[in-house]
Protein backbone atom coordinates (compact mmCIF):
# COMPACT_ATOMS: atom_id res chain seq x y z
CA UNK A 1 0.00 0.00 0.00
CA UNK A 2 1.15 3.60 -1.13
CA UNK A 3 0.61 6.55 1.07
CA UNK A 4 1.35 10.39 -0.24
CA UNK A 5 3.72 12.08 2.11
CA UNK A 6 4.24 15.80 3.02
CA UNK A 7 7.25 16.84 4.83
CA UNK A 8 9.30 19.42 5.11
CA UNK A 9 13.10 18.26 5.70
CA UNK A 10 15.54 20.87 5.86
CA UNK A 11 13.68 23.46 5.22
CA UNK A 12 12.31 22.14 1.98
CA UNK A 13 8.89 21.33 1.23
CA UNK A 14 8.69 17.87 -0.57
CA UNK A 15 5.99 15.50 -1.66
CA UNK A 16 6.46 11.41 -1.94
CA UNK A 17 4.39 8.33 -3.16
CA UNK A 18 5.45 5.35 -0.28
CA UNK A 19 5.16 2.22 0.99
CA UNK A 20 3.51 1.97 4.15
CA UNK A 21 6.52 -0.36 5.63
CA UNK A 22 9.19 1.78 4.42
CA UNK A 23 11.74 2.85 7.18
CA UNK A 24 11.88 6.97 7.59
CA UNK A 25 15.97 6.69 7.33
CA UNK A 26 15.31 4.64 4.50
CA UNK A 27 13.12 7.26 2.80
CA UNK A 28 15.80 9.84 4.11
CA UNK A 29 18.81 7.99 2.62
CA UNK A 30 17.33 6.49 -0.81
CA UNK A 31 14.33 8.53 -1.60
CA UNK A 32 15.48 12.45 -0.42
CA UNK A 33 19.41 10.99 -0.85
CA UNK A 34 20.44 12.40 2.22
CA UNK A 35 23.68 10.23 3.29
CA UNK A 36 23.99 12.29 6.63
CA UNK A 37 21.93 9.92 8.89
CA UNK A 38 23.88 6.83 9.23
CA UNK A 39 22.46 3.09 9.75
CA UNK A 40 24.60 1.46 12.36
CA UNK A 41 22.70 -0.92 14.03
CA UNK A 42 19.14 -1.03 12.26
CA UNK A 43 17.87 -2.54 15.65
CA UNK A 44 17.13 1.07 17.36
CA UNK A 45 20.34 1.03 19.41
CA UNK A 46 22.73 2.74 17.72
CA UNK A 47 21.70 6.22 17.55
CA UNK A 48 23.50 7.26 14.60
CA UNK A 49 20.01 7.53 12.64
CA UNK A 50 18.89 10.35 14.93
CA UNK A 51 17.37 13.10 12.81
CA UNK A 52 14.80 15.59 14.41
CA UNK A 53 11.25 14.95 14.02
CA UNK A 54 9.18 18.30 14.29
CA UNK A 55 12.55 19.42 17.01
CA UNK A 56 12.61 16.33 18.97
CA UNK A 57 15.23 13.79 18.39
CA UNK A 58 14.36 10.24 16.94
CA UNK A 59 15.88 6.95 15.91
CA UNK A 60 15.17 7.20 12.35
CA UNK A 61 15.46 3.53 11.85
CA UNK A 62 12.04 2.70 14.25
CA UNK A 63 9.93 5.47 12.34
CA UNK A 64 7.76 4.95 8.95
CA UNK A 65 8.72 7.35 6.41
CA UNK A 66 4.36 7.79 6.89
CA UNK A 67 4.66 8.76 10.45
CA UNK A 68 6.88 11.50 9.40
CA UNK A 69 3.71 12.80 7.11
CA UNK A 70 3.25 16.80 7.48
CA UNK A 71 5.80 17.06 10.25
CA UNK A 72 9.24 18.82 10.03
CA UNK A 73 12.40 17.02 9.75
CA UNK A 74 16.24 17.77 10.14
CA UNK A 75 18.68 15.74 9.24
CA UNK A 76 22.83 16.84 10.32
CA UNK A 77 23.03 18.06 6.73
CA UNK A 78 20.00 21.40 7.97
CA UNK A 79 22.42 22.07 11.33
CA UNK A 80 24.64 24.52 9.20
CA UNK A 81 23.40 27.33 7.77
CA UNK A 82 25.14 29.60 5.32
CA UNK A 83 28.27 27.69 4.96
CA UNK A 84 28.36 28.64 8.53
CA UNK A 85 28.86 25.16 10.80
CA UNK A 86 26.33 25.21 13.58
CA UNK A 87 28.10 25.52 17.26
CA UNK A 88 27.40 22.39 18.16
CA UNK A 89 29.69 20.84 14.91
CA UNK A 90 31.77 23.85 15.53
CA UNK A 91 32.68 22.45 19.12
CA UNK A 92 32.90 18.71 18.51
CA UNK A 93 35.75 19.79 15.55
CA UNK A 94 37.66 21.69 18.31
CA UNK A 95 37.32 19.17 21.11
CA UNK A 96 38.02 16.58 18.90
CA UNK A 97 34.67 14.79 19.25
CA UNK A 98 35.05 12.33 16.77
CA UNK A 99 37.78 9.79 15.21
CA UNK A 100 35.50 7.94 12.03
CA UNK A 101 32.83 9.89 12.14
CA UNK A 102 30.17 7.63 11.58
CA UNK A 103 28.71 7.98 14.96
CA UNK A 104 28.79 11.78 14.45
CA UNK A 105 25.37 12.92 12.56
CA UNK A 106 23.71 10.63 15.53
CA UNK A 107 25.66 12.77 18.42
CA UNK A 108 25.38 16.07 16.82
CA UNK A 109 21.55 15.91 16.37
CA UNK A 110 21.24 14.42 20.45
CA UNK A 111 23.40 17.30 21.58
CA UNK A 112 21.56 20.00 19.55
CA UNK A 113 18.19 18.73 21.98
CA UNK A 114 20.66 17.90 25.46
CA UNK A 115 21.83 21.47 25.58
CA UNK A 116 18.74 23.20 24.43
CA UNK A 117 16.96 21.30 27.11
CA UNK A 118 19.95 21.57 29.91
CA UNK A 119 22.06 24.37 28.59
CA UNK A 120 24.52 23.73 31.53
CA UNK A 121 24.94 20.04 31.86
CA UNK A 122 27.09 18.19 34.28
CA UNK A 123 29.55 15.45 32.91
CA UNK A 124 26.69 13.00 34.08
CA UNK A 125 24.01 14.57 32.44
CA UNK A 126 25.77 14.70 29.50
CA UNK A 127 26.30 10.98 29.43
CA UNK A 128 22.80 10.22 30.48
CA UNK A 129 21.49 12.15 27.58
CA UNK A 130 23.93 10.23 24.68
CA UNK A 131 22.59 7.16 26.16
CA UNK A 132 21.05 6.51 22.91
CA UNK A 133 24.03 7.10 20.86
CA UNK A 134 27.38 4.76 20.61
CA UNK A 135 30.28 5.47 19.83
CA UNK A 136 33.04 3.26 18.40
CA UNK A 137 36.69 5.23 18.03
CA UNK A 138 36.29 7.88 21.09
CA UNK A 139 35.99 6.60 24.92
CA UNK A 140 33.63 9.32 24.95
CA UNK A 141 35.76 11.31 26.80
CA UNK A 142 36.22 14.42 23.92
CA UNK A 143 32.46 13.91 22.84
CA UNK A 144 31.29 14.93 26.37
CA UNK A 145 33.95 17.54 26.32
CA UNK A 146 32.42 18.58 23.03
CA UNK A 147 29.10 18.78 24.33
CA UNK A 148 30.16 20.99 27.18
CA UNK A 149 31.85 23.37 24.70
CA UNK A 150 28.87 23.31 22.70
CA UNK A 151 26.62 24.57 25.96
CA UNK A 152 28.71 26.94 26.75
CA UNK A 153 29.10 28.34 23.12
CA UNK A 154 25.36 28.15 22.72
CA UNK A 155 24.56 30.13 26.29
CA UNK A 156 26.96 32.33 26.37
CA UNK B 1 15.27 -5.73 8.51
CA UNK B 2 12.32 -3.93 6.74
CA UNK B 3 8.27 -4.57 7.75
CA UNK B 4 5.87 -6.98 6.15
CA UNK B 5 3.77 -5.01 3.98
CA UNK B 6 0.74 -3.68 5.51
CA UNK B 7 -1.90 -1.29 5.18
CA UNK B 8 -2.11 1.96 7.48
CA UNK B 9 -4.47 4.46 8.44
CA UNK B 10 -4.26 7.08 10.81
CA UNK B 11 -7.22 8.41 12.77
CA UNK B 12 -7.79 11.67 14.29
CA UNK B 13 -10.38 10.41 16.60
CA UNK B 14 -10.83 7.52 19.43
CA UNK B 15 -13.83 6.84 17.66
CA UNK B 16 -12.58 6.63 14.42
CA UNK B 17 -9.48 4.25 15.73
CA UNK B 18 -11.81 1.88 17.87
CA UNK B 19 -14.10 2.09 14.40
CA UNK B 20 -10.93 0.65 12.37
CA UNK B 21 -10.49 -1.63 15.04
CA UNK B 22 -13.74 -3.07 15.03
CA UNK B 23 -13.85 -3.55 11.33
CA UNK B 24 -10.13 -4.60 10.58
CA UNK B 25 -7.79 -7.46 11.55
CA UNK B 26 -5.43 -4.55 13.08
CA UNK B 27 -2.99 -3.50 15.17
CA UNK B 28 -2.17 -0.30 16.85
CA UNK B 29 0.78 1.94 16.35
CA UNK B 30 1.30 4.42 19.47
CA UNK B 31 5.24 5.71 19.47
CA UNK B 32 6.72 2.37 17.54
CA UNK B 33 9.44 2.04 19.73
CA UNK B 34 8.29 -1.52 20.46
CA UNK B 35 5.94 -2.72 17.72
CA UNK B 36 8.26 -1.09 14.51
CA UNK B 37 11.26 -3.15 15.62
CA UNK B 38 9.30 -6.29 16.12
CA UNK B 39 7.69 -5.58 12.59
CA UNK B 40 11.46 -5.46 11.38
CA UNK B 41 12.30 -8.54 12.74
CA UNK B 42 8.93 -9.92 11.37
CA UNK B 43 7.67 -10.98 14.81
CA UNK B 44 4.76 -9.19 14.13
CA UNK B 45 3.55 -8.74 10.42
CA UNK B 46 -0.14 -6.77 11.02
CA UNK B 47 -1.84 -6.86 8.22
CA UNK B 48 -3.44 -3.32 9.01
CA UNK B 49 -1.66 -0.79 11.45
CA UNK B 50 -3.80 1.99 12.95
CA UNK B 51 -1.50 4.87 14.03
CA UNK B 52 -3.13 6.86 16.49
CA UNK B 53 0.26 9.34 16.73
CA UNK B 54 -2.34 12.17 15.73
CA UNK B 55 -4.79 11.66 18.05
CA UNK B 56 -4.77 15.05 20.35
CA UNK B 57 -7.53 13.64 22.83
CA UNK B 58 -4.80 10.95 23.71
CA UNK B 59 -1.80 13.70 24.84
CA UNK B 60 -4.33 14.89 27.92
CA UNK B 61 -3.02 15.06 31.27
CA UNK B 62 -5.91 16.41 34.11
CA UNK B 63 -6.61 15.95 37.54
CA UNK B 64 -10.29 15.22 38.67
CA UNK B 65 -11.31 14.52 42.71
CA UNK B 66 -7.91 13.29 43.98
CA UNK B 67 -6.88 11.25 40.64
CA UNK B 68 -4.47 11.65 37.75
CA UNK B 69 -6.02 10.83 34.22
CA UNK B 70 -2.73 10.55 31.76
CA UNK B 71 -3.64 9.96 28.56
CA UNK B 72 -2.47 7.08 26.69
CA UNK B 73 -0.15 8.94 23.96
CA UNK B 74 1.74 10.73 26.35
CA UNK B 75 5.54 10.19 25.75
CA UNK B 76 7.32 8.64 28.81
CA UNK B 77 9.77 12.48 28.18
CA UNK B 78 6.14 14.92 28.24
CA UNK B 79 5.32 12.42 31.95
CA UNK B 80 8.44 13.05 33.19
CA UNK B 81 9.16 16.46 32.82
CA UNK B 82 5.24 17.50 32.85
CA UNK B 83 5.27 19.96 35.98
CA UNK B 84 1.75 19.06 37.13
CA UNK B 85 3.10 14.86 36.61
CA UNK B 86 5.91 15.92 39.06
CA UNK B 87 4.00 17.67 41.63
CA UNK B 88 1.20 15.54 41.55
CA UNK B 89 2.41 11.81 41.16
CA UNK B 90 6.18 12.35 41.76
CA UNK B 91 6.66 8.40 41.03
CA UNK B 92 5.50 7.93 37.70
CA UNK B 93 7.80 11.07 36.20
CA UNK B 94 10.87 9.43 37.91
CA UNK B 95 9.70 6.25 36.28
CA UNK B 96 9.27 7.47 33.26
CA UNK B 97 13.03 9.49 33.36
CA UNK B 98 14.78 6.12 34.03
CA UNK B 99 13.17 4.43 30.46
CA UNK B 100 15.47 3.78 27.29
CA UNK B 101 17.64 6.59 25.90
CA UNK B 102 16.67 10.23 25.11
CA UNK B 103 15.43 9.25 21.46
CA UNK B 104 12.99 6.36 23.30
CA UNK B 105 11.99 8.67 25.79
CA UNK B 106 10.41 11.03 22.91
CA UNK B 107 8.79 8.50 20.83
CA UNK B 108 7.81 5.94 23.72
CA UNK B 109 4.49 6.34 24.98
CA UNK B 110 2.98 5.45 28.80
CA UNK B 111 -0.16 3.37 27.28
CA UNK B 112 2.05 1.47 24.99
CA UNK B 113 4.79 0.69 27.15
CA UNK B 114 1.54 -0.65 29.80
CA UNK B 115 -0.43 -2.51 26.38
CA UNK B 116 3.34 -3.99 25.41
CA UNK B 117 3.63 -5.45 29.07
CA UNK B 118 7.32 -6.39 28.60
CA UNK B 119 8.45 -8.32 31.99
CA UNK B 120 11.67 -5.99 32.09
CA UNK B 121 9.56 -2.54 31.43
CA UNK B 122 9.79 0.02 34.05
CA UNK B 123 6.43 1.61 34.09
CA UNK B 124 4.58 -1.53 35.40
CA UNK B 125 6.12 -1.36 38.52
CA UNK B 126 5.09 1.97 39.12
CA UNK B 127 1.76 1.47 38.14
CA UNK B 128 1.23 -1.63 40.56
CA UNK B 129 2.65 0.28 43.23
CA UNK B 130 0.08 3.25 42.24
CA UNK B 131 -2.41 1.03 42.14
CA UNK B 132 -3.57 2.26 38.23
CA UNK B 133 -6.76 1.61 36.68
CA UNK B 134 -6.67 1.62 32.92
CA UNK B 135 -9.26 2.78 30.82
CA UNK B 136 -10.21 1.02 27.64
CA UNK B 137 -12.34 1.90 24.98
CA UNK B 138 -13.97 -0.26 21.70
CA UNK B 139 -16.93 0.31 19.24
CA UNK B 140 -19.69 0.77 21.78
CA UNK B 141 -18.31 0.61 25.36
CA UNK B 142 -15.61 1.37 27.60
CA UNK B 143 -14.08 -0.36 30.65
CA UNK B 144 -11.91 0.58 33.76
CA UNK B 145 -9.31 -2.43 34.85
CA UNK B 146 -7.46 -2.48 37.60
CA UNK B 147 -3.88 -2.84 37.31
CA UNK B 148 -4.04 -6.09 39.22
CA UNK B 149 -6.39 -7.45 36.67
CA UNK B 150 -4.40 -5.74 33.80
CA UNK B 151 -1.23 -7.81 33.67
CA UNK B 152 -1.48 -11.25 32.91
CA UNK B 153 1.57 -12.92 31.46
CA UNK B 154 4.56 -11.65 30.09
CA UNK B 155 3.55 -9.38 26.67
CA UNK B 156 0.32 -10.01 27.28
CA UNK B 157 -2.57 -7.85 28.85
CA UNK B 158 -6.17 -7.77 29.58
CA UNK B 159 -6.58 -5.04 26.39
CA UNK B 160 -8.49 -7.18 23.58
CA UNK B 161 -8.07 -6.58 19.90
CA UNK B 162 -10.56 -4.08 19.04
CA UNK B 163 -9.58 -2.43 22.29
CA UNK B 164 -7.39 0.55 22.87
CA UNK B 165 -5.99 2.15 26.19
CA UNK B 166 -7.05 5.80 25.85
CA UNK B 167 -5.84 7.05 29.98
CA UNK B 168 -4.36 5.91 33.33
CA UNK B 169 -5.92 6.87 36.46
CA UNK B 170 -3.62 7.38 38.81
CA UNK B 171 -3.74 8.49 42.54
CA UNK B 172 -2.74 12.05 43.59
CA UNK B 173 -0.52 11.42 45.87
CA UNK B 174 -1.24 12.64 49.70
CA UNK B 175 1.01 14.71 51.36
CA UNK B 176 3.80 13.33 53.97
CA UNK B 177 4.20 10.36 51.53
CA UNK B 178 7.61 9.40 49.60
CA UNK B 179 7.89 7.62 46.70
CA UNK B 180 11.25 6.00 44.59
CA UNK B 181 11.93 4.16 41.90
CA UNK B 182 15.37 2.10 41.89
CA UNK B 183 16.57 -0.41 38.95
CA UNK B 184 19.30 -2.14 38.16
CA UNK B 185 19.96 -1.00 34.51
CA UNK B 186 21.21 -3.89 32.05
CA UNK B 187 23.64 -1.87 30.46
CA UNK B 188 23.40 -2.36 26.65
CA UNK B 189 19.39 -2.13 26.13
CA UNK B 190 18.60 -0.04 29.29
CA UNK B 191 15.86 -2.27 30.52
CA UNK B 192 15.45 -3.17 33.98
CA UNK B 193 16.96 -6.57 35.19
CA UNK B 194 15.00 -5.56 37.89
CA UNK B 195 13.23 -2.81 38.97
CA UNK B 196 11.13 -1.99 42.51
CA UNK B 197 8.90 1.12 42.93
CA UNK B 198 7.82 1.73 46.33
CA UNK B 199 5.38 4.62 48.14
CA UNK B 200 5.82 4.86 51.68
CA UNK B 201 3.44 7.16 54.02
CA UNK B 202 4.07 7.69 57.74
CA UNK B 203 2.09 8.69 60.66
CA UNK B 204 3.01 8.97 64.16
CA UNK B 205 5.99 7.28 63.67
CA UNK B 206 5.13 4.37 61.71
CA UNK B 207 4.42 3.60 58.39
CA UNK B 208 0.86 3.59 57.80
CA UNK B 209 0.87 2.75 54.46
CA UNK B 210 3.70 1.03 52.15
CA UNK B 211 2.96 0.16 48.46
CA UNK B 212 5.88 -1.74 46.28
CA UNK B 213 5.61 -3.03 43.06
CA UNK B 214 8.02 -5.11 40.86
CA UNK B 215 9.25 -5.43 37.57
CA UNK B 216 11.59 -7.69 35.97
CA UNK B 217 11.96 -10.75 38.79
CA UNK B 218 8.49 -12.18 37.41
CA UNK B 219 6.90 -12.88 34.14
CA UNK B 220 4.68 -9.75 34.48
CA UNK B 221 5.02 -6.82 37.31
CA UNK B 222 3.23 -7.84 40.83
CA UNK B 223 2.29 -5.76 43.82
CA UNK B 224 4.69 -7.43 46.56
CA UNK B 225 1.78 -7.61 49.44
CA UNK B 226 3.79 -10.17 51.95
CA UNK B 227 6.22 -6.82 52.02
CA UNK B 228 3.67 -4.09 52.13
CA UNK B 229 1.98 -6.28 55.09
CA UNK B 230 5.57 -6.18 56.68
CA UNK B 231 6.27 -3.15 56.53
CA UNK B 232 2.77 -1.30 57.10
CA UNK B 233 2.43 -0.78 61.36
CA UNK B 234 5.93 -1.41 61.93
CA UNK B 235 8.75 1.70 62.65
CA UNK B 236 10.80 1.08 59.41
CA UNK B 237 13.82 0.82 60.73
CA UNK B 238 17.09 -0.61 58.93
CA UNK B 239 15.74 -4.19 60.89
CA UNK B 240 11.96 -3.83 59.48
CA UNK B 241 12.98 -2.71 56.12
CA UNK B 242 15.67 -5.59 55.40
CA UNK B 243 13.16 -7.97 56.72
CA UNK B 244 10.13 -6.90 54.94
CA UNK B 245 12.37 -6.71 51.56
CA UNK B 246 13.23 -10.34 52.08
CA UNK B 247 9.79 -11.07 51.15
CA UNK B 248 10.23 -9.57 47.89
CA UNK B 249 9.68 -12.73 45.87
CA UNK B 250 8.14 -14.72 47.97
CA UNK B 251 6.17 -17.35 45.90
CA UNK B 252 7.13 -15.80 42.31
CA UNK B 253 8.91 -18.11 39.72
CA UNK B 254 12.11 -15.68 38.92
CA UNK B 255 13.12 -15.73 35.44
CA UNK B 256 16.19 -16.56 34.11
CA UNK B 257 17.59 -15.11 30.53
CA UNK B 258 21.46 -14.59 29.62
CA UNK B 259 21.35 -11.11 31.43
CA UNK B 260 20.58 -13.05 34.67
CA UNK B 261 20.07 -15.99 36.35
CA UNK B 262 16.69 -16.40 38.22
CA UNK B 263 18.72 -16.54 41.98
CA UNK B 264 20.60 -13.47 40.83
CA UNK B 265 17.86 -11.79 40.19
CA UNK B 266 16.10 -12.82 43.47
CA UNK B 267 18.64 -11.62 45.20
CA UNK B 268 18.80 -8.06 43.36
CA UNK B 269 14.79 -7.83 44.17
CA UNK B 270 15.67 -7.93 47.59
CA UNK B 271 18.25 -5.57 47.95
CA UNK B 272 16.40 -3.16 45.30
CA UNK B 273 13.24 -3.44 47.61
CA UNK B 274 15.04 -2.21 50.45
CA UNK B 275 16.75 0.18 48.35
CA UNK B 276 13.73 1.90 47.49
CA UNK B 277 11.85 1.50 50.79
CA UNK B 278 14.53 3.71 53.25
CA UNK B 279 14.76 6.24 49.35
CA UNK B 280 10.99 6.40 50.17
CA UNK B 281 10.76 6.77 53.72
C1 LIG C 1 16.57 1.20 22.45
C2 LIG C 1 15.36 1.01 23.31
C3 LIG C 1 15.52 1.01 24.69
C4 LIG C 1 14.41 0.84 25.51
N1 LIG C 1 14.61 0.86 26.86
C5 LIG C 1 13.57 0.71 27.68
C6 LIG C 1 13.74 0.75 29.10
O1 LIG C 1 14.82 0.95 29.62
N2 LIG C 1 12.64 0.57 29.87
C7 LIG C 1 11.40 0.38 29.35
O2 LIG C 1 10.45 0.25 30.09
N3 LIG C 1 11.20 0.35 28.02
C8 LIG C 1 12.24 0.52 27.18
N4 LIG C 1 12.03 0.50 25.82
C9 LIG C 1 10.65 0.27 25.29
C10 LIG C 1 9.91 1.58 25.18
O3 LIG C 1 9.62 2.09 26.47
C11 LIG C 1 8.61 1.53 24.37
O4 LIG C 1 8.32 2.84 24.09
C12 LIG C 1 7.36 1.02 24.99
O5 LIG C 1 7.57 -0.27 25.43
C13 LIG C 1 6.24 0.94 23.96
O6 LIG C 1 5.57 2.15 23.80
P1 LIG C 1 5.24 2.69 22.34
O7 LIG C 1 4.40 3.88 22.50
O8 LIG C 1 6.50 2.86 21.61
O9 LIG C 1 4.35 1.51 21.78
P2 LIG C 1 4.34 0.77 20.36
O10 LIG C 1 5.65 0.20 20.06
O11 LIG C 1 3.72 1.66 19.35
O12 LIG C 1 3.32 -0.39 20.70
C14 LIG C 1 3.67 -1.44 21.59
C15 LIG C 1 2.48 -2.39 21.73
O13 LIG C 1 1.42 -1.78 22.45
C16 LIG C 1 0.25 -1.68 21.66
N5 LIG C 1 -0.32 -0.36 21.97
C17 LIG C 1 0.36 0.83 21.93
N6 LIG C 1 -0.44 1.82 22.36
C18 LIG C 1 -1.63 1.26 22.66
C19 LIG C 1 -2.87 1.78 23.17
N7 LIG C 1 -3.03 3.07 23.47
N8 LIG C 1 -3.89 0.92 23.37
C20 LIG C 1 -3.73 -0.39 23.10
N9 LIG C 1 -2.59 -0.95 22.63
C21 LIG C 1 -1.55 -0.13 22.42
C22 LIG C 1 0.70 -1.87 20.23
O14 LIG C 1 -0.32 -2.43 19.43
C23 LIG C 1 1.87 -2.81 20.41
O15 LIG C 1 1.42 -4.13 20.55
C24 LIG C 1 13.11 0.66 24.96
C25 LIG C 1 12.95 0.66 23.58
C26 LIG C 1 14.05 0.84 22.75
C27 LIG C 1 13.85 0.85 21.26
S1 LIG D 1 20.66 2.55 12.95
FE1 LIG D 1 19.02 3.43 14.05
S2 LIG D 1 19.64 3.18 16.09
FE2 LIG D 1 21.23 2.17 15.02
S1 LIG E 1 33.88 8.46 16.05
FE1 LIG E 1 33.89 6.45 15.25
S2 LIG E 1 32.05 5.65 16.06
FE2 LIG E 1 32.19 7.53 17.06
Amino acid sequence: MKTQINVCINGQERTDEVESRLLLIHYLREVVGLKGPHIGCETSICGACTVALNGKTVKSCALLAVQADGQDIVTVEGLATDGQLHPVQEAFWNEHGLQCGFCTPGMLMTTRELIERNPDPTDEEIRHGLEGNLCRCTGYQHIVNAVKSAAAKVGG
Amino acid sequence: MIPQEFNYSRPGTVQEAVDLLADHDAKVLAGGMSLIPLMKLRLSAPEHVVDLGRIPDLSRITENEGSLHLGALLTHHQVATSALVQEKCPLIAETAAHIGDAQVRNMGTLGGSAAHADPAADYPAALCALEAKVRLVRKDSERVVDIGDFFVDALTTAVEPEEIITELILPVEEAGTGVSYQKLRQPASGFAIVGVAARIRRDGGRIAMARVGVTGLAASAYRAAGVEALLEGSEGSQADVAGASAAVDEGIEAISDLHASSDYRRHVARVYTARAILAAL
